[in-house]
């Protein structure tokens, strides 16, 4: 259905960010102001969301000029839902940068560049047309750039070279799988390239193409063997900027697969026994990876690249309680790594330290803060009913169906995998008896902060682990969505035909 | 610097390259032009100023901080984005007056585009050299 306010949710965070702007060195108003366009975009994504879930596709021709030669905005219901988890992190993330960033970061423009980060997110996820999905790409990794950078230590800035060069290569790769794809059929627009693609006999030269996407988008989002940046950068920035790039950052390259390898790449056997060894790698390394690691931020970090092979793995089975899977562990994801980097902020916070081997007693201090940490972290798990639970189900249900045994085995490991990190985690952090840690000269521990600040920190953690607990217990209600979610896309008919308002016939 | 023919040489460039920016701001449209071209020629002239005259001179000639053009000039591109929404138009919708204006031409949400282009470039490019000019 035509909808000229589809893109609210992208215009109110660009108008959140140049408001921001006019109080570059109030940072008192700033983290007002923040907090409340963070409540807006919350209510704007349920909005959108409940719109595209009693009416369906709702999109929008910019300039008016009709698909495939303006630019659409399309929201079906992956990108609604996408939209709106992207702004239920983002309200979190919000609330816990005022508790915990330093004064100083914020003062070089943290909040109006978070607000353009979460602007990319929701433009790249809203986009229907290649090129622009390839311009919210930048905009999100141009501002992410600055977010890592901010405040500049050296750790930082090592990170950063190591997550710019990468990115930039993507970017790149990105750009020459479009000018492929525009050479094929002479259009950008996914509905338009999806009918002309399945037009082409030449199935080799298409298959180079959705290669080139796919390492492009592998190292946005971290699969195997290109992975490498991300344990490199996302430890070194404050843990409210970790946990927005662990959250969302990774999970956009996963949309953006599903995206065309559902739309335009869809069921070709090369490509899924490509995706399924590479799947399988990506959850080996990222498991075994986590298991060695003595920061709690590097750990979580390897398990982000460890759980985007889950995803890549339903993607790979190609089958639609497969795909259902991954779209359930794509949402359960984003709101629990968010909430992961903020533990692990909040653990560094009130011990001065991340290292798992020094640190120690949370449970005996701090009784009720580790009961609820432990909520993300057994979510992650998957421990029933827990939230991380239910996606797995489907994706072993996947494998069963469509017999990739093999798959099935690697995501039976990674579970296996996460659990023993988790449980490390949980026995070194939180049971083990306390050392006496050295105390740090610079910044502030959660005793000291103000009852203000410190509810400022909890607050968010609490946010997101009920969201958590609602995707655990209320399981049906995201199954529902998801079911819907990977029927459409599983069948693109009907975005097709919605967004070129043509009758179209796929073979 | 200190050479006299520069600084009498910039006083006339000064108003003439301004001049010439939105000379090339107004042609945008159809011809080779627009906002970016016409903002960085805006920022050049107040470099050659702040060159021959010393920061402090071009800042008072500018008086608001140049780092403040850049979210006016954003609000000024997302007013020309959401102008046609008040009549039911998409986003970015191009509106035009139907006469054309004596010297500007024809007037649409295109030029408030652009405008806000011209800010948003002119604060940037000022930011950057002034806080480079002043690290140095």
């Amino acid at each position: 259905m035509n909808n000229i306010l589809v893109i609210a949710p992208i215009l109110l965070q660009l108008f959140a960010g140049t408001i921001l702007l006019f109080f570059w060195t109030k940072t008192q108003i700033q983290k007002v102001l923040s907090i409340l366009f963070s409540f807006l975009s919350l209510g704007l994504g349920i909005w959108l969301f409940l719109l595209t879930w009693k009416d369906g596709i709702q999109f929008t021709h910019a300039g008016n000029w009709a698909a495939p030669f303006g630019i659409s905005f399309v929201a079906d219901l992956l990108s609604a839902t996408l939209v709106l988890i992207a702004s239920i992190s983002g309200l979190a993330v919000s609330i816990f940068s005022v508790g915990t960033m330093r004064e100083e970061r914020l003062k070089f423009g943290f909040f109006p560049i978070m607000h353009f980060l979460l602007m990319g997110l929701s433009g790249a996820f809203l986009a229907g047309d290649m090129f622009n999905l390839y311009v919210w790409f930048e905009v999100v990794i141009i501002s992410s750039f600055v977010l890592l950078t901010l405040g500049s230590t050296k750790s930082q800035l090592e990170g950063a070279i190591k997550y710019v060069s990468l990115n930039l290569l993507a970017s790149s790769l990105f750009l020459i799988g479009i000018g492929f794809v525009y050479g094929l059929t002479g259009s950008l627009n996914f509905a338009d390239v999806a009918v002309k693609l399945s037009a082409i006999s030449n199935r080799g030269i298409i298959n180079v193409t959705a290669g080139i996407f796919l390492v492009s988008f592998g190292i946005k989002s971290a699969i195997f063997p290109m992975y490498f940046w991300l344990p490199a950068s996302y430890h070194t920035p404050p843990p409210a900027v970790s946990a927005i790039f662990g959250g969302l950052l990774t999970k956009l390259g996963v949309y953006a697969l599903v995206r065309t390898f559902t739309l335009m790449f869809g069921g070709d056997e090369f490509l899924g026994i490509m995706l399924s060894i590479i799947a399988a790698l990506t959850i080996l390394s990222g498991g075994l990876g986590a298991l060695l690691q003595k920061n709690l931020s590097k750990a979580f970090g390897y398990l982000i690249i460890c759980h985007i092979g889950f995803m890549v793995a339903g993607l790979g089975m190609f089958t639609e309680v497969a795909i259902l899977g991954t779209v359930f562990y794509l949402f359960h994801d984003i709101i629990v790594k968010t909430n992961l980097f903020m533990v692990a902020g909040l653990v560094l916070k009130i011990n001065g330290t991340q290292d798992i081997s020094k640190l120690g007693g949370m449970y005996k201090s701090y009784p009720l803060i580790s009961i609820l940490l432990s909520i993300p972290l057994f979510s992650l798990v998957g421990i029933p009913p827990l939230s991380g639970f239910w996606p797995k189900i489907f994706l072993i249900q996947g494998g069963l169906a469509s017999e990739d045994y093999f798959l099935i085995a690697f995501i039976v490991l990674g579970s296996f995998l996460t659990l023993w990190v988790v449980a490390k985690i949980w026995a070194e952090v939180f049971w083990k008896n306390a050392e006496n840690l050295p105390v740090k000269a610079s910044g502030l521990y959660f005793n000291q902060m103000s009852k203000a600040n410190q509810s400022m920190v909890i607050i968010p953690i609490i946010f997101l682990s009920i969201v958590s607990l609602y995707i655990g217990f209320a399981a049906e209600n995201i199954y529902v969505l998801s079911e819907k979610i990977a029927a459409d896309l599983m069948n693109p008919q009907n975005y097709i035909e919605t967004i070129l308002g043509i009758k179209t016939i796929l073979p | 610097m200190k050479s006299l023919l520069f600084k009498t040489a910039s006083d006339y460039l000064l108003p003439l390259l301004l001049l010439f920016s939105v000379f090339m701001l107004l042609r945008g449209h159809y011809e080779p032009g627009g906002g970016f071209v016409g903002g960085l020629m805006a920022a050049i002239a107040f470099l050659i100023h702040s060159f021959a005259h010393g920061l402090k001179e071009t800042r008072n000639i500018i008086r608001i901080n140049p780092g403040m053009l850049m979210p006016i000039g954003l609000l000024l591109t997302l007013l020309a984005g959401i102008a046609p929404w008040l009549i039911g138009q998409p986003f970015l919708t191009g509106l035009w007056f139907e006469e054309p204006f004596r010297f500007v031409g024809v007037v649409g949400t295109a030029l408030l585009f652009d405008i806000g282009v011209y800010l948003v470039v002119i604060g940037a490019t000022l930011t950057i050299m002034f806080s480079i000019t002043e690290t140095v």
